[in-house]
């Protein structure tokens, strides 16, 4: 009776109504929101706590007002100059993943619909590539980098990040190119648009909420990204957040600045930490299509 | 005559659009693996001036005699074993309980989506400061049950330190698993549970004979995303343990970095690099016969 999608559908509980299924769910749910708040939670309690409070005797738990600072994040800015990070990594996001859009849809229409010869081949390569760790990657693009003397400039970071979400967004633009009604294109070829004209008038602004989607799930993964910048920025003014952040606390166990690392963690994930809560429903569709239909 | 025009066009406008895409794909994908090949075959570091000299075989032999490249295989693949098994299962108990009916499901699914969506190498520096051995939050918890009498050196121990960047890795991604999970319960049809229900299935029979036959694709496909990355994993490892204490935690991934950027033994990198690749390529293209047999199964 119901196949409408979860949304609507009444609830799924045994129609014999055994209350220790509903108590299963919600231990289920419990642990699902415990298990994924906590260490983040954990790290935003520490980060405004004052130093004293983070390494007490005993773990404190609830801080009092004393106990409360907000100096990790002002040394963040202050003294680590934060802010030049924060542009890094946004900067090398936007562009790569604007790039990668603006490289990746055209290629991922002509797979969906232009029917080219060896369409299967690529496919298959683009799928297969997805699953290649960068590890494999970093040392051959460590000579590209050497070779065109890119070490510490924007492209050594734009190129490869631009290149690691091409199959996602190969994938996830052509299962929504797919899934477009094809009438539209042919009445636009009837009125005498040749494919170039019928995608740039036609078919992108149809394709914005695709593209958003792809979009988001490509600035994630471009700032997330960790070896890459670790290797080809050596310079401070051209680190990014995760190496900058990785960095501050040294490699020694000892004198670790517990706080602003704290504060660090929270800043670098904040950006992100919003994009969930706004687009959560485009990142699941995203992630989904990009790898199960494909 | 002008319909072959036609399709001839499009084919070259599709070529056309296609091309940069696959140029890109070439010099990040295919140029380095190829590259690595090249190379596995010179020996270059400091002792031939960073100049590629042709030693053929050497350094695979050399990788064979090598006990700290065994010693990362052995460490990769119990990293790879454990977090996909725990994955798998606390992935298919979150998907499950999304897939129900109940209020603030949907905060619920943002707040279980978030851990795979932040930066790992910042989430590791979360894990260090939780497994911390003084101030630690893992520690206290574990003292204030009773658990543990005293205060465990998680990262400084080598069986403890495994498990804690398991655990890490556990945490960040069993979301991206339950999302996919999640994916292939939906497309479940209520009906097929009611007419079981009917013939007299508990619900548990019902998940063994209708639910996870209906998910194996995705079951398979979650892995095989997760075996990648796991085989691979460096960020988290890197900034947790930097492979350590004593390389108990140094995966394949790690000793690679460490050879070309410490050692700067590019040969021998490329070496690794290689067999890591050859690897991989080997357990995907098993499981991709597998998925495809399974699908054909399922059709």
């Amino acid at each position: 009776m119901t196949t409408a999608p979860q949304t609507t559908a009444p609830p799924q509980t045994s129609d014999r109504g055994i209350p220790w299924m509903r108590v299963l769910l919600w231990a289920a749910i419990a642990f699902t929101v415990i298990f994924s708040l906590a260490p983040v939670l954990w790290q935003v309690l520490t980060s405004v706590k004052t130093n004293d409070a983070i390494t007490a005797d005993a773990v404190v738990y609830f801080p009092g007002l004393d106990q409360l600072t907000a100096d990790h994040y002002l040394d963040l800015f202050r003294r680590n100059r934060f802010y030049i990070y924060m542009f890094n990594s946004a900067l090398v996001s936007i562009v790569s993943t604007v790039l990668c859009l603006a490289l990746g849809s055209p290629a991922a229409y002509a797979l969906a619909r232009l029917r080219i010869p060896g369409e299967q081949v690529i496919l298959a390569i683009v799928l297969v590539v997805t699953l290649f760790p960068y590890i494999l990657l970093f040392l051959g693009l460590l000579e590209v980098v050497r070779a065109f003397g890119l070490a510490n400039n924007y492209l050594a970071l734009i190129i490869p990040y631009t290149a690691i979400n091409l199959p996602l967004t190969i994938l996830v633009m052509r299962s929504f190119f797919q899934q477009l009604p094809k009438d539209l294109e042919d009445s636009a070829r009837v009125d005498g648009y040749n494919t170039v004209q019928m995608l740039w008038r036609i078919v992108l602004p149809m394709t914005l909420p695709a593209l958003v989607t792809t979009g988001i799930l490509a600035f994630i993964f471009a700032w997330n990204e960790y070896l890459f910048a670790l290797t080809f920025m050596t310079r401070e003014e051209m680190k990014t957040i995760p190496v900058a952040a990785a960095q501050l606390g040294g490699t020694t166990l000892f004198e670790v600045p517990y706080g602003p690392l704290a504060a660090a963690t929270v800043v670098g994930t904040l950006p992100l930490v919003l994009l969930v809560l706004f687009f959560q429903r485009r990142i699941v569709q995203g992630l989904t299509s990009g790898s199960v239909k494909g | 005559m002008t319909r072959d025009y036609i399709r001839e066009r499009q084919q070259r406008t599709g070529w056309l659009l296609v091309t940069p895409a696959l140029l890109l794909l070439l010099l990040v994908y295919a140029f380095p693996i190829l590259r690595a090949f090249w190379l596995s075959f010179f020996t270059e570091n400091l002792s031939t001036s960073l100049e590629p000299v042709f030693s053929g075989l050497d350094n695979y032999g050399r990788m064979a005699q090598d006990g700290r490249f065994w010693q990362s295989m052995r460490n990769t693949a119990v990293f790879t074993v454990f977090t996909l098994i725990f994955e798998l299962l606390l992935g298919l108990i979150i998907a499950l309980s999304l897939d129900q009916a109940f209020r603030g499901r949907g905060w619920v699914r943002t707040i279980a989506i978030l851990p795979w969506a932040l930066p790992t190498a910042l989430i590791a520096l979360a894990w260090r400061w939780i497994f911390n051995t003084e101030f630690g939050v893992w520690n206290d918890l574990l003292l204030r049950l009773q658990i543990i009498s005293n205060p465990v050196n998680w990262l400084g121990t080598p069986d403890w330190a495994m498990v804690a960047v398991i655990g890490a890795d556990v945490w960040k991604t069993t979301s991206f698993v339950a999302i996919l999970l999640l994916a292939g319960l939906q497309s479940i049809s209520q009906d097929l549970y009611e007419a079981h229900a009917i013939d007299g299935a508990s619900p548990w029979q019902s998940f063994r004979q209708i639910t996870l036959p209906l998910i194996a694709p995705q079951i398979v496909i979650a892995m095989l995303f997760r075996f990648a990355q796991a085989f691979g994993i460096f960020d988290l490892i890197q900034v947790m343990t930097g492979g350590g204490p004593g390389g108990a935690t140094e995966m394949v991934s790690i000793y690679i970095y460490a050879a070309v950027m410490r050692y700067l033994d590019f040969g021998y990198g490329a070496a690794l690099v290689t067999v890591t690749f050859l690897v991989l390529i080997a357990v995907v293209g098993i499981t991709w016969l597998y998925l495809s047999r399974l699908r054909a199964k399922t059709e």
